[in-house]
Protein backbone atom coordinates (compact mmCIF):
# COMPACT_ATOMS: atom_id res chain seq x y z
CA UNK A 1 0.00 0.00 0.00
CA UNK A 2 0.44 3.84 -0.11
CA UNK A 3 1.18 4.72 3.15
CA UNK A 4 2.53 2.63 6.23
CA UNK A 5 -0.35 2.91 9.05
CA UNK A 6 -0.04 0.95 11.62
CA UNK A 7 -3.25 1.11 12.87
CA UNK A 8 -4.77 0.71 9.57
CA UNK A 9 -3.52 -2.24 8.86
CA UNK A 10 -4.54 -3.89 12.07
CA UNK A 11 -7.94 -3.06 10.98
CA UNK A 12 -7.84 -4.51 7.88
CA UNK A 13 -6.66 -7.73 9.31
CA UNK A 14 -9.30 -7.42 11.82
CA UNK A 15 -11.94 -6.89 9.65
CA UNK A 16 -10.97 -9.60 7.04
CA UNK A 17 -10.18 -11.73 10.34
CA UNK A 18 -14.29 -11.23 10.94
CA UNK A 19 -15.52 -11.89 7.44
CA UNK A 20 -13.20 -15.34 7.43
CA UNK A 21 -14.89 -16.24 10.91
CA UNK A 22 -18.28 -15.38 9.52
CA UNK A 23 -17.48 -17.46 6.62
CA UNK A 24 -16.27 -20.23 8.27
CA UNK A 25 -18.35 -20.39 11.53
CA UNK A 26 -20.85 -22.75 9.15
CA UNK A 27 -19.22 -25.03 8.21
CA UNK A 28 -17.34 -25.73 11.62
CA UNK A 29 -20.27 -26.06 13.24
CA UNK A 30 -21.65 -28.52 10.89
CA UNK A 31 -18.16 -30.32 11.14
CA UNK A 32 -18.54 -30.60 15.09
CA UNK A 33 -21.76 -31.97 14.99
CA UNK A 34 -21.16 -34.37 12.37
CA UNK A 35 -18.78 -35.65 15.11
CA UNK A 36 -21.17 -36.05 18.26
CA UNK A 37 -24.25 -38.18 18.62
CA UNK A 38 -27.75 -36.95 18.09
CA UNK A 39 -28.07 -37.21 21.81
CA UNK A 40 -25.46 -34.73 22.48
CA UNK A 41 -26.82 -31.95 19.72
CA UNK A 42 -30.28 -32.26 21.44
CA UNK A 43 -28.76 -30.82 24.19
CA UNK A 44 -28.90 -27.32 23.84
CA UNK A 45 -25.95 -25.80 23.56
CA UNK A 46 -24.02 -28.12 21.85
CA UNK A 47 -20.46 -28.40 22.47
CA UNK A 48 -18.23 -26.51 20.28
CA UNK A 49 -15.58 -29.12 20.19
CA UNK A 50 -15.36 -32.32 18.32
CA UNK A 51 -16.84 -35.03 19.90
CA UNK A 52 -15.58 -38.90 19.02
CA UNK A 53 -18.18 -40.40 16.98
CA UNK A 54 -17.02 -39.07 13.14
CA UNK A 55 -15.90 -42.57 11.84
CA UNK A 56 -19.25 -43.95 13.20
CA UNK A 57 -21.34 -41.13 12.02
CA UNK A 58 -19.70 -40.98 8.45
CA UNK A 59 -20.56 -44.60 8.02
CA UNK A 60 -23.66 -44.94 9.68
CA UNK A 61 -24.99 -41.71 6.54
CA UNK A 62 -22.71 -43.17 3.73
CA UNK A 63 -24.60 -46.51 4.14
CA UNK A 64 -27.14 -45.52 5.18
CA UNK A 65 -27.95 -47.04 8.63
CA UNK A 66 -28.86 -44.00 10.37
CA UNK A 67 -32.13 -43.95 12.73
CA UNK A 68 -33.83 -41.06 11.66
CA UNK A 69 -37.21 -40.45 11.59
CA UNK A 70 -36.93 -39.28 7.54
CA UNK A 71 -34.86 -40.66 4.79
CA UNK A 72 -31.92 -43.05 5.44
CA UNK A 73 -31.05 -43.45 2.08
CA UNK A 74 -27.44 -44.26 1.35
CA UNK A 75 -25.27 -41.14 0.97
CA UNK A 76 -22.72 -43.45 -1.09
CA UNK A 77 -24.88 -44.08 -3.48
CA UNK A 78 -26.70 -40.49 -3.89
CA UNK A 79 -22.91 -39.26 -3.93
CA UNK A 80 -22.32 -41.68 -7.26
CA UNK A 81 -25.69 -40.08 -8.67
CA UNK A 82 -24.06 -36.17 -7.66
CA UNK A 83 -20.38 -36.99 -9.37
CA UNK A 84 -22.02 -38.45 -12.42
CA UNK A 85 -24.87 -35.42 -12.92
CA UNK A 86 -22.37 -33.13 -12.14
CA UNK A 87 -19.44 -34.79 -14.32
CA UNK A 88 -21.63 -35.28 -17.56
CA UNK A 89 -23.44 -31.65 -17.46
CA UNK A 90 -19.98 -30.07 -17.04
CA UNK A 91 -18.29 -32.19 -19.51
CA UNK A 92 -21.70 -31.87 -21.76
CA UNK A 93 -21.71 -28.07 -21.54
CA UNK A 94 -18.00 -27.72 -22.76
CA UNK A 95 -18.80 -29.79 -25.85
CA UNK A 96 -21.48 -29.12 -27.02
CA UNK A 97 -20.96 -25.18 -26.16
CA UNK A 98 -17.37 -25.93 -28.25
CA UNK A 99 -18.49 -27.32 -30.86
CA UNK A 100 -21.40 -24.57 -31.74
CA UNK A 101 -19.25 -21.97 -31.01
CA UNK A 102 -16.84 -23.18 -33.27
CA UNK A 103 -19.51 -23.40 -36.20
CA UNK A 104 -20.43 -19.78 -35.33
CA UNK A 105 -16.62 -18.46 -35.36
CA UNK A 106 -15.23 -20.31 -38.46
CA UNK A 107 -18.14 -21.27 -40.88
CA UNK A 108 -20.50 -18.81 -42.97
CA UNK A 109 -23.88 -20.63 -43.69
CA UNK A 110 -27.23 -19.48 -43.92
CA UNK A 111 -28.91 -17.92 -40.34
CA UNK A 112 -25.64 -18.20 -38.44
CA UNK A 113 -26.89 -15.26 -36.82
CA UNK A 114 -30.36 -16.70 -35.83
CA UNK A 115 -29.05 -19.37 -34.39
CA UNK A 116 -26.57 -17.52 -32.67
CA UNK A 117 -29.18 -15.23 -31.03
CA UNK A 118 -31.57 -18.02 -30.34
CA UNK A 119 -28.54 -19.66 -28.29
CA UNK A 120 -28.40 -16.38 -26.84
CA UNK A 121 -31.79 -16.17 -25.70
CA UNK A 122 -31.69 -18.89 -23.61
CA UNK A 123 -30.17 -16.78 -21.07
CA UNK A 124 -33.00 -15.45 -20.35
CA UNK A 125 -34.55 -19.01 -19.40
CA UNK A 126 -33.10 -19.86 -16.65
CA UNK A 127 -35.07 -23.51 -15.85
CA UNK A 128 -36.83 -21.95 -12.70
CA UNK A 129 -39.01 -20.13 -14.98
CA UNK A 130 -39.81 -23.06 -17.04
CA UNK A 131 -40.20 -25.91 -14.63
CA UNK A 132 -43.76 -27.67 -15.64
CA UNK A 133 -43.45 -27.89 -19.19
CA UNK A 134 -40.28 -28.90 -19.35
CA UNK A 135 -40.97 -31.57 -16.72
CA UNK A 136 -43.70 -32.58 -19.06
CA UNK A 137 -41.36 -32.82 -22.02
CA UNK A 138 -38.99 -35.17 -20.03
CA UNK A 139 -41.76 -37.05 -18.91
CA UNK A 140 -43.15 -37.71 -21.98
CA UNK A 141 -39.92 -38.92 -23.12
CA UNK A 142 -40.00 -41.60 -20.56
CA UNK A 143 -36.78 -39.69 -18.84
CA UNK A 144 -37.98 -39.23 -15.09
CA UNK A 145 -35.57 -41.08 -12.48
CA UNK A 146 -32.78 -41.07 -15.54
CA UNK A 147 -29.40 -39.76 -15.60
CA UNK A 148 -30.49 -38.44 -19.22
CA UNK A 149 -33.13 -35.83 -17.61
CA UNK A 150 -31.21 -35.14 -15.00
CA UNK A 151 -28.91 -33.54 -17.09
CA UNK A 152 -29.47 -32.58 -20.69
CA UNK A 153 -32.09 -30.37 -19.91
CA UNK A 154 -29.94 -28.09 -18.25
CA UNK A 155 -27.04 -28.96 -20.92
CA UNK A 156 -27.55 -25.74 -23.19
CA UNK A 157 -25.16 -22.99 -22.02
CA UNK A 158 -25.44 -19.85 -23.54
CA UNK A 159 -22.53 -18.50 -21.09
CA UNK A 160 -20.22 -21.44 -22.67
CA UNK A 161 -20.87 -20.52 -26.25
CA UNK A 162 -20.34 -16.99 -25.33
CA UNK A 163 -17.20 -17.44 -23.74
CA UNK A 164 -15.65 -19.81 -26.60
CA UNK A 165 -16.85 -17.15 -29.02
CA UNK A 166 -15.43 -14.26 -28.03
CA UNK A 167 -11.57 -16.38 -27.03
CA UNK A 168 -12.18 -17.71 -30.59
CA UNK A 169 -12.33 -14.26 -32.15
CA UNK A 170 -8.66 -13.48 -30.16
CA UNK A 171 -7.64 -16.54 -31.94
CA UNK A 172 -5.10 -14.69 -35.00
CA UNK A 173 -6.42 -15.75 -38.51
CA UNK A 174 -2.42 -16.90 -39.53
CA UNK A 175 -2.96 -19.79 -37.62
CA UNK A 176 -6.09 -20.29 -39.92
CA UNK A 177 -4.34 -19.61 -42.38
CA UNK A 178 -1.51 -21.63 -42.22
CA UNK A 179 -3.11 -24.60 -41.36
CA UNK A 180 -5.14 -24.41 -44.54
CA UNK A 181 -1.30 -24.58 -46.14
CA UNK A 182 -0.40 -27.66 -44.78
CA UNK A 183 -3.71 -29.07 -46.11
CA UNK A 184 -5.54 -29.28 -42.56
CA UNK A 185 -9.43 -29.44 -42.90
CA UNK A 186 -11.49 -27.71 -40.29
CA UNK A 187 -11.63 -30.87 -38.05
CA UNK A 188 -7.64 -31.26 -38.14
CA UNK A 189 -7.76 -27.25 -37.20
CA UNK A 190 -9.92 -27.62 -34.33
CA UNK A 191 -8.59 -30.85 -32.56
CA UNK A 192 -4.63 -29.70 -33.58
CA UNK A 193 -5.07 -25.63 -33.16
CA UNK A 194 -7.99 -24.60 -31.21
CA UNK A 195 -8.25 -27.03 -28.53
CA UNK A 196 -4.73 -27.28 -27.54
CA UNK A 197 -5.12 -23.38 -27.09
CA UNK A 198 -8.67 -23.07 -25.14
CA UNK A 199 -7.51 -25.40 -22.01
CA UNK A 200 -7.68 -22.16 -19.76
CA UNK A 201 -10.79 -21.54 -20.55
CA UNK A 202 -12.03 -25.09 -20.50
CA UNK A 203 -10.67 -25.62 -16.75
CA UNK A 204 -11.71 -22.78 -15.84
CA UNK A 205 -15.62 -23.74 -17.21
CA UNK A 206 -15.71 -26.94 -15.88
CA UNK A 207 -15.14 -25.74 -12.31
CA UNK A 208 -18.24 -23.01 -12.84
CA UNK A 209 -20.09 -26.06 -14.37
CA UNK A 210 -19.15 -28.80 -12.45
CA UNK A 211 -20.45 -26.86 -9.42
CA UNK A 212 -23.16 -25.89 -10.95
CA UNK A 213 -23.91 -29.59 -11.63
CA UNK A 214 -23.38 -30.68 -8.14
CA UNK A 215 -25.31 -27.74 -6.55
CA UNK A 216 -29.19 -28.52 -8.61
CA UNK A 217 -31.96 -28.86 -6.57
CA UNK A 218 -34.93 -27.65 -8.01
CA UNK A 219 -34.65 -29.95 -11.21
CA UNK A 220 -33.39 -33.21 -9.39
CA UNK A 221 -36.01 -32.24 -6.79
CA UNK A 222 -38.56 -32.63 -9.80
CA UNK A 223 -37.17 -35.58 -11.75
CA UNK A 224 -36.51 -37.92 -9.38
CA UNK A 225 -39.01 -39.58 -7.29
CA UNK A 226 -36.98 -42.79 -6.68
CA UNK A 227 -34.23 -42.56 -3.59
CA UNK A 228 -31.47 -44.67 -6.12
CA UNK A 229 -31.70 -41.74 -7.84
CA UNK A 230 -31.21 -39.16 -5.43
CA UNK A 231 -28.26 -36.42 -5.81
CA UNK A 232 -27.05 -35.85 -2.26
CA UNK A 233 -28.35 -32.06 -2.21
CA UNK A 234 -31.68 -33.29 -2.39
CA UNK A 235 -31.12 -36.68 0.22
CA UNK A 236 -30.22 -34.37 2.82
CA UNK A 237 -33.18 -32.47 2.84
CA UNK A 238 -34.71 -35.53 2.53
CA UNK A 239 -33.48 -36.49 5.84
CA UNK A 240 -34.78 -33.34 7.74
CA UNK A 241 -37.83 -34.21 9.28
CA UNK A 242 -40.79 -31.60 10.77
CA UNK A 243 -39.66 -31.43 14.38
CA UNK A 244 -35.84 -31.06 15.74
CA UNK A 245 -35.85 -34.09 17.92
CA UNK A 246 -36.77 -36.89 15.10
CA UNK A 247 -33.65 -35.53 12.56
CA UNK A 248 -30.73 -37.48 12.80
CA UNK A 249 -28.48 -34.32 13.25
CA UNK A 250 -25.27 -35.40 13.44
CA UNK A 251 -25.90 -37.90 10.12
CA UNK A 252 -27.43 -34.83 8.46
CA UNK A 253 -24.32 -32.62 9.19
CA UNK A 254 -22.00 -36.18 8.38
CA UNK A 255 -23.98 -35.92 5.04
CA UNK A 256 -23.47 -31.96 4.80
CA UNK A 257 -19.91 -32.66 4.80
CA UNK A 258 -19.62 -34.90 2.42
CA UNK A 259 -21.74 -32.96 -0.20
CA UNK A 260 -19.49 -30.01 0.18
CA UNK A 261 -16.34 -32.21 -0.30
CA UNK A 262 -15.75 -32.73 -3.84
CA UNK A 263 -17.05 -29.05 -5.13
CA UNK A 264 -14.75 -27.32 -2.54
CA UNK A 265 -12.22 -29.48 -3.29
CA UNK A 266 -12.23 -28.86 -7.34
CA UNK A 267 -12.99 -24.93 -6.33
CA UNK A 268 -9.88 -24.96 -3.83
CA UNK A 269 -7.84 -27.22 -6.55
CA UNK A 270 -8.44 -25.29 -9.79
CA UNK A 271 -8.55 -22.01 -7.80
CA UNK A 272 -6.06 -20.41 -10.31
CA UNK A 273 -8.73 -21.29 -13.46
CA UNK A 274 -11.62 -20.81 -11.69
CA UNK A 275 -11.27 -17.13 -10.69
CA UNK A 276 -9.94 -16.10 -14.15
CA UNK A 277 -12.92 -18.14 -15.49
CA UNK A 278 -15.31 -16.90 -13.26
CA UNK A 279 -14.45 -12.83 -13.57
CA UNK A 280 -13.82 -13.35 -17.49
CA UNK A 281 -17.03 -15.84 -18.16
CA UNK A 282 -19.58 -12.87 -16.23
CA UNK A 283 -18.02 -9.79 -18.11
CA UNK B 1 -11.29 -6.42 -31.36
CA UNK B 2 -13.00 -8.32 -34.27
CA UNK B 3 -16.75 -9.86 -34.13
CA UNK B 4 -16.21 -11.92 -37.27
CA UNK B 5 -12.95 -13.98 -38.72
CA UNK B 6 -11.88 -13.01 -42.12
CA UNK B 7 -10.76 -16.33 -42.81
CA UNK B 8 -13.12 -18.79 -42.49
CA UNK B 9 -13.32 -22.48 -43.91
CA UNK B 10 -15.87 -23.65 -46.27
CA UNK B 11 -18.00 -26.60 -46.38
CA UNK B 12 -22.64 -26.87 -46.85
CA UNK B 13 -22.78 -29.10 -44.13
CA UNK B 14 -19.79 -29.35 -41.45
CA UNK B 15 -21.80 -25.98 -39.79
CA UNK B 16 -24.95 -28.31 -39.37
CA UNK B 17 -23.33 -31.26 -38.04
CA UNK B 18 -21.48 -29.35 -35.37
CA UNK B 19 -24.47 -27.01 -34.46
CA UNK B 20 -26.82 -29.50 -34.03
CA UNK B 21 -26.13 -31.03 -30.53
CA UNK B 22 -26.65 -26.94 -29.14
CA UNK B 23 -29.47 -26.79 -31.03
CA UNK B 24 -31.79 -30.28 -30.14
CA UNK B 25 -31.09 -29.20 -26.80
CA UNK B 26 -32.47 -25.87 -26.36
CA UNK B 27 -35.05 -26.87 -29.28
CA UNK B 28 -36.44 -29.25 -27.08
CA UNK B 29 -35.52 -28.60 -23.82
CA UNK B 30 -35.90 -23.99 -23.83
CA UNK B 31 -38.11 -23.49 -26.73
CA UNK B 32 -40.74 -25.74 -26.90
CA UNK B 33 -41.52 -25.50 -22.74
CA UNK B 34 -41.06 -21.89 -23.19
CA UNK B 35 -43.98 -21.77 -25.89
CA UNK B 36 -45.88 -23.94 -23.73
CA UNK B 37 -45.50 -22.07 -20.95
CA UNK B 38 -46.64 -19.08 -22.80
CA UNK B 39 -49.90 -21.11 -24.12
CA UNK B 40 -51.45 -22.83 -20.99
CA UNK B 41 -50.55 -19.55 -19.20
CA UNK B 42 -54.13 -18.27 -21.48
CA UNK B 43 -55.46 -21.90 -20.76
CA UNK B 44 -57.43 -22.84 -17.70
CA UNK B 45 -57.81 -26.76 -17.07
CA UNK B 46 -59.56 -28.52 -14.57
CA UNK B 47 -57.99 -30.49 -11.78
CA UNK B 48 -57.33 -34.32 -13.94
CA UNK B 49 -56.51 -32.51 -16.72
CA UNK B 50 -59.12 -33.82 -19.12
CA UNK B 51 -60.51 -30.79 -20.65
CA UNK B 52 -58.49 -27.48 -20.87
CA UNK B 53 -60.02 -24.37 -22.45
CA UNK B 54 -58.98 -20.79 -23.90
CA UNK B 55 -59.13 -17.81 -21.40
CA UNK B 56 -57.55 -15.89 -22.61
CA UNK B 57 -55.91 -13.44 -20.32
CA UNK B 58 -57.72 -14.75 -17.02
CA UNK B 59 -54.82 -16.23 -15.63
CA UNK B 60 -53.13 -13.00 -15.38
CA UNK B 61 -56.42 -11.14 -14.02
CA UNK B 62 -56.55 -13.96 -11.67
CA UNK B 63 -52.80 -13.19 -10.27
CA UNK B 64 -53.55 -9.76 -10.21
CA UNK B 65 -56.85 -10.35 -7.92
CA UNK B 66 -54.76 -12.45 -6.24
CA UNK B 67 -53.45 -10.90 -2.78
CA UNK B 68 -51.24 -14.46 -1.78
CA UNK B 69 -49.42 -13.89 -5.26
CA UNK B 70 -49.19 -9.93 -4.92
CA UNK B 71 -48.03 -10.51 -1.38
CA UNK B 72 -45.35 -12.94 -3.07
CA UNK B 73 -44.35 -10.65 -5.26
CA UNK B 74 -43.36 -8.24 -2.17
CA UNK B 75 -42.02 -10.51 -0.26
CA UNK B 76 -39.54 -11.38 -3.40
CA UNK B 77 -38.65 -7.47 -3.63
CA UNK B 78 -38.22 -7.18 -0.04
CA UNK B 79 -36.15 -10.09 0.10
CA UNK B 80 -33.83 -9.64 -3.05
CA UNK B 81 -33.31 -5.83 -1.99
CA UNK B 82 -31.87 -7.33 1.33
CA UNK B 83 -29.61 -9.62 -0.58
CA UNK B 84 -28.06 -7.88 -2.85
CA UNK B 85 -27.07 -4.89 -0.83
CA UNK B 86 -26.05 -6.87 2.11
CA UNK B 87 -23.84 -9.02 0.16
CA UNK B 88 -22.62 -6.06 -1.95
CA UNK B 89 -21.78 -3.87 1.41
CA UNK B 90 -19.87 -6.62 3.34
CA UNK B 91 -17.99 -8.14 0.27
CA UNK B 92 -17.08 -4.42 -0.90
CA UNK B 93 -15.79 -4.09 2.67
CA UNK B 94 -13.75 -7.11 2.59
CA UNK B 95 -12.35 -6.92 -0.67
CA UNK B 96 -11.01 -3.41 0.22
CA UNK B 97 -9.26 -4.52 3.01
CA UNK B 98 -8.25 -7.52 1.40
CA UNK B 99 -6.56 -5.46 -1.59
CA UNK B 100 -4.74 -3.35 1.23
CA UNK B 101 -2.81 -6.36 2.81
CA UNK B 102 -0.94 -6.64 -0.33
CA UNK B 103 1.11 -9.58 0.96
CA UNK B 104 -1.91 -11.59 2.56
CA UNK B 105 -4.91 -10.94 0.14
CA UNK B 106 -4.48 -14.39 -1.70
CA UNK B 107 -4.81 -16.46 2.02
CA UNK B 108 -7.96 -14.15 2.09
CA UNK B 109 -9.46 -14.71 -0.81
CA UNK B 110 -8.89 -18.62 -0.68
CA UNK B 111 -9.99 -18.48 2.76
CA UNK B 112 -13.43 -16.81 1.80
CA UNK B 113 -14.13 -18.41 -1.50
CA UNK B 114 -15.02 -21.58 0.35
CA UNK B 115 -19.02 -20.74 0.76
CA UNK B 116 -19.03 -20.42 -3.25
CA UNK B 117 -19.01 -24.46 -3.68
CA UNK B 118 -21.68 -24.66 -0.71
CA UNK B 119 -25.18 -25.66 -2.75
CA UNK B 120 -27.84 -23.37 -1.55
CA UNK B 121 -29.47 -26.59 -0.47
CA UNK B 122 -26.81 -26.98 2.17
CA UNK B 123 -26.37 -23.59 2.91
CA UNK B 124 -29.78 -23.37 3.73
CA UNK B 125 -29.41 -26.59 6.27
CA UNK B 126 -26.80 -25.63 7.89
CA UNK B 127 -28.78 -21.98 9.04
CA UNK B 128 -31.31 -23.59 9.43
CA UNK B 129 -29.56 -26.01 11.99
CA UNK B 130 -27.91 -22.74 13.72
CA UNK B 131 -30.80 -21.36 14.06
CA UNK B 132 -32.98 -23.95 14.84
CA UNK B 133 -35.35 -22.35 18.06
CA UNK B 134 -34.94 -25.20 20.31
CA UNK B 135 -31.26 -26.63 19.59
CA UNK B 136 -29.97 -24.39 17.34
CA UNK B 137 -26.39 -22.80 18.76
CA UNK B 138 -27.17 -19.08 17.63
CA UNK B 139 -30.75 -19.09 18.79
CA UNK B 140 -29.44 -20.62 22.19
CA UNK B 141 -26.90 -17.23 22.15
CA UNK B 142 -30.09 -15.24 21.39
CA UNK B 143 -32.03 -16.35 24.39
CA UNK B 144 -29.14 -15.82 26.69
CA UNK B 145 -29.13 -12.41 25.25
CA UNK B 146 -33.08 -11.87 26.43
CA UNK B 147 -34.31 -12.70 22.09
CA UNK B 148 -36.37 -15.53 21.85
CA UNK B 149 -35.76 -16.60 18.00
CA UNK B 150 -38.16 -18.69 16.24
CA UNK B 151 -38.43 -18.42 12.71
CA UNK B 152 -41.21 -21.22 12.53
CA UNK B 153 -43.73 -18.78 14.28
CA UNK B 154 -42.20 -15.14 13.14
CA UNK B 155 -41.87 -14.08 9.74
CA UNK B 156 -39.41 -11.47 10.22
CA UNK B 157 -37.51 -13.98 11.66
CA UNK B 158 -37.16 -16.26 9.04
CA UNK B 159 -36.85 -13.70 6.29
CA UNK B 160 -33.62 -13.23 8.48
CA UNK B 161 -33.03 -16.93 8.24
CA UNK B 162 -32.96 -16.80 4.51
CA UNK B 163 -31.35 -13.44 4.15
CA UNK B 164 -28.68 -14.64 6.03
CA UNK B 165 -28.56 -18.18 4.20
CA UNK B 166 -28.43 -16.38 0.93
CA UNK B 167 -26.07 -13.50 1.47
CA UNK B 168 -23.15 -15.69 3.22
CA UNK B 169 -23.44 -18.02 -0.17
CA UNK B 170 -23.05 -14.87 -2.27
CA UNK B 171 -20.41 -13.28 -0.58
CA UNK B 172 -17.18 -15.17 -2.31
CA UNK B 173 -18.77 -14.57 -5.56
CA UNK B 174 -18.94 -11.05 -4.61
CA UNK B 175 -15.55 -10.82 -3.46
CA UNK B 176 -14.07 -12.07 -6.35
CA UNK B 177 -15.69 -9.84 -8.36
CA UNK B 178 -14.18 -6.47 -6.24
CA UNK B 179 -11.20 -7.86 -5.86
CA UNK B 180 -10.74 -8.17 -8.94
CA UNK B 181 -11.96 -4.89 -9.53
CA UNK B 182 -9.73 -3.23 -7.29
CA UNK B 183 -6.71 -5.06 -8.65
CA UNK B 184 -7.25 -3.50 -12.13
CA UNK B 185 -7.18 0.09 -10.80
CA UNK B 186 -3.50 1.10 -11.76
CA UNK B 187 -1.97 2.03 -8.50
CA UNK B 188 -0.51 5.17 -9.88
CA UNK B 189 -3.72 6.57 -9.48
CA UNK B 190 -3.85 6.35 -5.73
CA UNK B 191 -0.38 7.24 -5.34
CA UNK B 192 -0.77 10.57 -7.06
CA UNK B 193 -4.07 11.32 -4.93
CA UNK B 194 -1.91 10.02 -1.94
CA UNK B 195 1.09 12.68 -2.70
CA UNK B 196 -1.95 15.26 -2.96
CA UNK B 197 -2.26 14.33 0.28
CA UNK B 198 -5.71 12.46 0.20
CA UNK B 199 -6.31 9.98 3.12
CA UNK B 200 -7.52 6.24 2.63
CA UNK B 201 -10.75 6.83 3.16
CA UNK B 202 -10.77 9.71 0.97
CA UNK B 203 -8.96 7.78 -1.92
CA UNK B 204 -11.89 5.35 -1.49
CA UNK B 205 -14.51 7.62 -2.07
CA UNK B 206 -12.96 9.89 -5.06
CA UNK B 207 -11.04 7.00 -6.83
CA UNK B 208 -11.96 3.65 -6.01
CA UNK B 209 -15.69 3.46 -5.41
CA UNK B 210 -16.22 5.13 -8.85
CA UNK B 211 -13.99 3.21 -10.58
CA UNK B 212 -15.77 0.07 -9.31
CA UNK B 213 -19.37 1.39 -10.12
CA UNK B 214 -19.98 -1.02 -13.65
CA UNK B 215 -19.02 -3.46 -10.96
CA UNK B 216 -20.95 -2.53 -8.74
CA UNK B 217 -23.76 -2.16 -11.16
CA UNK B 218 -23.07 -5.54 -12.72
CA UNK B 219 -23.08 -7.51 -9.22
CA UNK B 220 -26.32 -5.63 -8.44
CA UNK B 221 -28.05 -6.98 -11.15
CA UNK B 222 -26.83 -10.50 -10.97
CA UNK B 223 -27.71 -10.93 -7.01
CA UNK B 224 -31.00 -9.73 -7.58
CA UNK B 225 -31.19 -12.49 -10.80
CA UNK B 226 -29.70 -14.81 -8.02
CA UNK B 227 -32.00 -13.57 -5.22
CA UNK B 228 -35.09 -13.98 -7.97
CA UNK B 229 -34.30 -17.72 -8.75
CA UNK B 230 -31.23 -19.60 -7.35
CA UNK B 231 -32.28 -19.23 -4.18
CA UNK B 232 -35.25 -21.56 -4.38
CA UNK B 233 -33.25 -24.30 -2.59
CA UNK B 234 -32.36 -22.09 0.57
CA UNK B 235 -36.02 -21.01 0.95
CA UNK B 236 -37.34 -24.95 0.40
CA UNK B 237 -34.26 -26.01 2.71
CA UNK B 238 -34.44 -23.46 5.66
CA UNK B 239 -38.38 -22.66 5.57
CA UNK B 240 -40.76 -24.28 2.78
CA UNK B 241 -41.90 -20.72 2.46
CA UNK B 242 -43.35 -20.58 6.02
CA UNK B 243 -44.54 -19.51 8.65
CA UNK B 244 -47.65 -19.70 6.42
CA UNK B 245 -46.98 -18.16 3.26
CA UNK B 246 -44.45 -15.25 4.40
CA UNK B 247 -41.03 -16.14 2.70
CA UNK B 248 -43.11 -17.47 -0.90
CA UNK B 249 -40.57 -16.19 -3.31
CA UNK B 250 -42.01 -16.40 -7.22
CA UNK B 251 -40.14 -19.12 -7.61
CA UNK B 252 -41.04 -21.02 -5.08
CA UNK B 253 -44.65 -19.98 -5.30
CA UNK B 254 -44.48 -21.56 -9.64
CA UNK B 255 -43.23 -24.73 -7.89
CA UNK B 256 -45.68 -24.77 -5.49
CA UNK B 257 -48.95 -23.78 -7.26
CA UNK B 258 -47.65 -25.96 -10.11
CA UNK B 259 -46.40 -29.27 -8.59
CA UNK B 260 -48.23 -29.14 -5.23
CA UNK B 261 -51.45 -27.32 -5.74
CA UNK B 262 -51.68 -28.63 -9.62
CA UNK B 263 -52.58 -25.20 -10.53
CA UNK B 264 -51.30 -25.65 -14.22
CA UNK B 265 -52.35 -21.74 -15.44
CA UNK B 266 -51.69 -19.95 -12.87
CA UNK B 267 -48.05 -21.82 -12.54
CA UNK B 268 -47.61 -21.33 -16.22
CA UNK B 269 -49.12 -17.50 -16.28
CA UNK B 270 -46.41 -17.21 -13.09
CA UNK B 271 -43.70 -18.72 -15.05
CA UNK B 272 -44.62 -15.98 -18.33
CA UNK B 273 -43.94 -13.22 -15.78
CA UNK B 274 -40.85 -14.76 -14.26
CA UNK B 275 -39.56 -14.83 -17.96
CA UNK B 276 -40.34 -11.25 -18.41
CA UNK B 277 -38.66 -10.25 -15.13
CA UNK B 278 -35.65 -12.18 -16.48
CA UNK B 279 -35.69 -10.60 -19.67
CA UNK B 280 -35.98 -7.24 -18.47
CA UNK B 281 -32.64 -7.84 -16.25
CA UNK B 282 -30.62 -9.16 -18.74
CA UNK B 283 -32.04 -6.18 -21.08
CA UNK B 284 -30.66 -3.86 -17.84
CA UNK B 285 -27.60 -6.12 -17.64
CA UNK B 286 -26.05 -5.79 -21.17
CA UNK B 287 -27.13 -1.90 -22.13
CA UNK B 288 -25.40 -0.84 -18.87
CA UNK B 289 -22.46 -3.11 -18.34
CA UNK B 290 -21.59 -2.71 -22.22
CA UNK B 291 -21.87 0.84 -21.60
CA UNK B 292 -19.87 0.78 -18.14
CA UNK B 293 -21.22 3.14 -16.36
CA UNK B 294 -18.55 5.30 -14.56
CA UNK B 295 -16.32 8.53 -14.42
Amino acid sequence: MVERNPLLRVLSHAVLILGVFLVAFPLYVTFVASTQTASEILQAPMSMWPGSHLIENYTAALKGTGMGAASNAPVGRMMMVSLITALVIAIGKIAISLLSAFAIVYFRFPFRMFFFWAIFVTLMLPVEVRIGPTYAVVASLGLLNTYAGLTVPLIASATATFLFRQFFLTVPDELVEAARMDGAGPMRFFKDVLLPLSTTSIAALFVIQFIYGWNQYLWPLLVTTEESMYPVVIGIKRMISGGDAATDWNIVMATAVLAMIPPALVVMLMQRWFVKGLVDTEK
Amino acid sequence: MASEKRVVFRSTWLPWVLLAPQVAVIAVFFFWPAAQALLQSFQQSDAFGLSTEWVGLQNFANLLDDPTYLASFKITAVFSVLVASLGIGISLLLAVFADRVVKATLIYRTLLIWPYAVAPAVAGVLWLFMFAPSIGIVSHALRGLGFEWNHLLDSDHAMALIVIAAVWKQISYNFLFFLAGLQSIPKSLIEAAAIDGARPWRRFWTIQFPLLSPTTFFLFVINVVYAFFDTFAIVDAATEGGPGRDTAILVYKVYYDGFKALDLGGSAAQSVVLMVIVIVLTIIQFRFVEKKVQY
